[in-house]
């Protein structure tokens, strides 16, 4: 039976498939630039997505900065310095990325590391792999980052290049967003969900009726892991350079945690909002500064700094005052609405 | 590429007992560091992740009382500690207080978002410049090893602190309340204590530390707005290594570090003793989750 749920589903799908038409025809000679904004949400809501896999079991981790960057380098230097075609690459940075996610991942379930204790453990790794990639500057550049070398004109499905057709990137990441919400939806539906609902309400409780809780938090760190460093991966194929501070350390860990803390970390499209959210503002703040000389003139460089200011304030109110964020919130008060 | 490997021929020379002693004072530092955050965790039961950038905050503020007001520097070290205690003591007021019954997970996310928010008013406020005071304290020589003034300064003033405080926390009766709600939180409003005020003594007492270890820090680091983000993840890491809220485990812990730091540093380079001090931190609390020296919960 087609419900009404179907329907807006199937709008939904419509539009974003003619996006690119849309957005040309509204700002025609400047549509590559938001079609980059466009990507850049896309990917960044893939990752969002990948980390509200574990962040809404209680497993706040700062550690899927490390799962990023693992995902772009090992691509980048596999391609680089082996001229091993991402095909394979990513394939591997995923598996490193899962590897590493399960070794840290094991002793914390099994000695029971949670809470702070496990933010501040998942933290530590972070700085561990950013300062690994930063130590390892011959090969990755350290602090300056580095590129991946291009391949004939960069656009190539060998080198999985597709930088500068702007309309083949956006179908290439809008099936990756697409999956990623797939995979979001088979957890929620699975067995293995309503086991870690438990285990974070209640870990002995959830033990003693049968649920193996190191076995079911692995499956998903391993899951969610996977996700983060895939598109890391992708990040670095479309922006065609990674450095550690755009892709890898506690920087990056912070803001996936927070734009899904805003966005709502309970919701399927809670982590898309917080991509949408964090990247225009960032973006509108950057060129509505650079466009209006009085406010320019009054900030000066210091400007940049603008948006990362009005974020943090508002993940201050947002916590306080939106636990749930702003997807969450508003689906509630929708829900009581409905309700008589 | 790992021609690091050929320089790792550590013997006890004269540069590894140099190297070993300027861990030791690095260790003054970060043990000072550790201290205030771990009153405020063993007190209120949150994680400031914005610690560090409130020591940015009262190294900026120093800086603007020198070099743009003229005053004289310790008058400027003064009005830093104060400064940095108020910021505290609003931090708790403003921020922690209305998430207190949150799960904690949201209490240490929030002062995540002070974080950016202290990051990017220092950068508006002075730019992405690195600065500093200018002051040079030159340094005193052991034979062939030289440590700098600064650093023993530091050392000495963070020994002084401590033991300061561990006074204030056994002699006075605001001390002993604070001990007391660190042990027992539900128990205590029961015997009169304020646990509200208690909160906002804590907190500002945290400050003043973070403050203390500002002045501290002019006389050795160069200021930037991202200095927060260098100093930050090893303070949670002494910290969570000694025993989140254990005073006396997180002053061993930094001993333990900074020594990794600075003997790795030498005989590597800097970001591998880092990384090292890292990788033992979480084999550590792979071990014993607990920290080195909490108790078992």
């Amino acid at each position: 039976m087609i419900t009404q749920k179907h329907i807006s589903w199937a709008i939904g799908l419509a539009v974003l498939l003619v996006l690119p038409l849309i957005i040309k025809q509204i700002f025609p000679g400047t549509d590559r630039y938001y079609l980059h904004l466009v990507i850049q949400i896309l990917i960044w809501a893939f990752i969002y997505t990948g980390w509200s896999m574990m962040g809404r079991f209680g497993l706040t981790s700062l550690g899927h900065g490390a799962f990023t960057g693992i995902g772009a380098y090992v691509t980048v230097m596999l391609w680089n310095f082996a001229g091993i075609t991402p095909w394979i690459g990513i394939p591997v940075a995923m598996l490193v990325a899962t590897i590493a996610g399960v070794l840290v991942g094991y002793p914390c379930f099994r000695m029971r590391i949670t809470g702070h204790y496990f933010a501040l453990l998942t933290l530590a790794f972070t700085e561990f792999v950013r300062l690994c990639i930063v130590g390892l500057r011959d090969w990755t550049g350290g602090s300056l980052g580095t590129q991946p070398a291009r391949y004939g004109d960069g656009l190539s499905l060998y080198a999985m290049q597709f930088e500068p057709n702007r309309v083949l990137a956006y179908y290439i990441v809008l099936a990756i967003w697409l999956v990623g919400l797939i995979i979001w939806v088979k957890v929620d539906r699975s067995m293995d969900r309503y086991a870690l609902d438990a285990a974070s309400q209640d870990e002995d409780a959830a033990a003693s009726v049968g649920i193996n809780v190191t076995r079911e938090k692995l499956k998903i760190t391993a899951l969610s892991s996977a996700m983060c460093a895939f598109g890391g991966a992708i990040y670095g194929q479309y922006q065609m350079y990674i450095g550690p501070d755009t892709i890898a350390g506690l920087g990056v860990s912070l803001n996936i945690v927070f734009a899904v803390i805003a966005g709502g970390i309970w919701s399927l499209f809670g982590p898309t909002f917080g991509a949408v959210f964090t990247q225009v503002l960032a973006e509108t703040l950057r060129v509505g500064l650079r466009g209006s000389e009085t406010l320019s003139k009054l900030l000066g460089q210091s400007a940049l700094a603008l948006d990362t200011f009005i974020y943090g304030l508002l993940l201050v109110l947002f916590i306080i005052y939106m636990p749930k964020g702003v997807v969450g919130t508003l689906a509630e008060r929708w829900k009581r609405k409905a309700r008589p | 590429m790992f021609g690091f490997f050929s320089s790792l021929d550590c013997s006890l020379d004269v540069f590894f007992v140099e190297a070993l002693l300027n861990g030791v004072l690095l260790a003054g530092l970060l043990a000072l560091l550790a201290l205030g955050l771990n009153l405020i965790f063993g007190v209120i039961d949150v994680v400031w992740i914005c610690y560090a950038e409130l020591v940015m905050v009262g190294m900026y503020a120093i800086f603007y009382f020198v070099q743009v007001l003229g005053l004289p520097l310790p008058l400027a070290f003064l009005m830093g500690i104060g400064l940095v205690a108020c910021a505290g003591t609003i931090l708790h007021y403003l921020v922690i207080r209305p998430v207190l019954d949150q799960p904690p997970i949201n209490q240490l996310l929030v002062t995540g978002g002070v974080l950016f928010l202290l990051q990017a008013a220092a950068t508006m406020a002075f730019g992405i410049e690195f600065r500093n005071l200018g002051i040079r304290l030159g340094s005193v020589n052991f034979g062939d090893m030289s440590f700098a003034w600064s650093r023993i300064i530091t050392f000495a003033v963070a020994l002084g602190a401590m033991i300061l405080l561990w006074q204030f926390l056994t002699r006075t009766y605001i001390g002993t309340a604070i001990r007391a709600i660190s042990q027992d939180r539900q128990i205590m409003p029961l015997m009169g204590v304020d646990q509200k005020k208690i909160y906002l003594a804590t907190s500002a007492i945290g400050g003043g530390l973070a403050g203390l270890a500002a002045c501290l820090m002019v006389l050795q680091y160069d200021i930037y707005p991202q200095i927060g983000l260098q100093f930050g993840p090893l303070v949670f890491m002494i910290c969570v290594l000694g025993g989140l809220g254990n005073m006396v485990g997180g002053f061993v812990a930094a001993f333990i570090i900074a020594q990794f730091i600075t003997i790795g540093g030498s005989c590597v380079a800097t970001e591998w003793g880092y990384a090292i001090a890292f990788l033992f931190f979480m084999l550590v609390i792979f071990v014993r989750p607990q920290g080195l020296f909490g108790a078992k919960s």
